[in-house]
């Protein structure tokens, strides 16, 4: 007990343990923490995919309204933003999955990995936002 | 007693769960939900990417059909699941001060029943038309 009590000083001597911003900011960093961002937003984003649903299931006049609100700037921006956040998620997800098993560690294999989640979610998002676009007959 | 007192009880040892009295199952379903998730996010992007832009009475239709109906309510149960788990991780490492961690905590299951059933009811009724 008197070494414990005696231990305070010495206590305040010991190395702090250090915090995010210590760090230099890499890639695989930097995508841990989107990952969860975009899990966040996706979050958020189910309110709308509720709201869709419900509007629909509500008659034409509910569903008007989602529709003026997709067809809105806003709107077609939080779409986009949807879409980019799901996909993103998915293949950081799959990034993660392949982790899991314990592969996919080497600092090239990792690097290649957290880039290819980061080029194949703009590079999806095109693709999906391409079809939406000329599907609906472009600009409405 | 001759083997050495301990508090723990002989069937505690042998579930080996400790104090926390569960395991790794929130790690496990969030993979097994992340996994489901895969197939379930394409298919969801492609029904809702087929739906943009067309008329209320084709949207109700085809959300209606059975097959599309059965994976909405998959994507949908499943998203409910693995955002729950997920926002719950976030607040246990966010959140320390217990009044706010039990609200958020709270909040949370609300929220996931709330937009997942809202969700689910909008899909069944637009399955069975009533």
């Amino acid at each position: 007990m008197a070494e414990i009590d005696a231990g305070i000083p010495a206590r305040a001597q010991r190395p702090l343990s250090p915090h995010l911003q210590i760090y230099t900011p890499m890639l695989t960093m930097m995508m841990s923490i989107v990952h969860r961002i975009t899990g966040a937003a996706l979050y958020f984003g189910m309110l709308l995919f509720a709201w869709w649903l419900v509007a629909a299931a509500s008659g034409p006049n509910a569903y008007a309204n989602v529709e003026w609100f997709m067809g809105s700037l806003i709107g077609r921006v939080v779409l986009i933003g949807y879409t980019w956040a799901l996909l993103h998620h998915m293949l950081g997800g799959i990034r993660h999955l392949i982790w899991d098993t314990g592969r996919g560690f080497e600092p090239a294999e990792r690097e290649m990995l957290t880039l290819a989640t980061l080029v194949g979610s703009v590079v999806l998002t095109i693709i999906v936002v391409m079809i939406g676009y000329f599907t609906t007959g472009g600009a409405r | 007693m001759t083997e050495r007192a301990q508090m723990r009880t002989p069937l505690g040892r042998v579930r080996g769960l400790g104090a926390a009295h569960s395991g790794t199952w929130h790690f496990w379903h969030q993979r097994v939900t992340s996994v489901a998730g895969i197939p379930l996010t394409i298919a969801f992007i492609i029904i809702t990417l087929g739906l943009l832009g067309r008329s209320h009475a084709t949207v109700i239709q085809v959300l209606g059909s059975p097959l599309v109906a059965v994976v909405m309510l998959l994507f949908i149960v499943n998203s409910a699941y693995h955002m729950w788990i997920g926002m719950q991780e976030i607040i246990l490492d966010y959140v320390h001060e217990d009044l706010l961690k039990l609200v958020s905590l709270m909040a949370n299951t609300f929220y996931v029943f709330a937009v997942g059933l809202a969700s689910g009811y909008a899909i069944l009724k637009l399955s069975f038309g009533v």
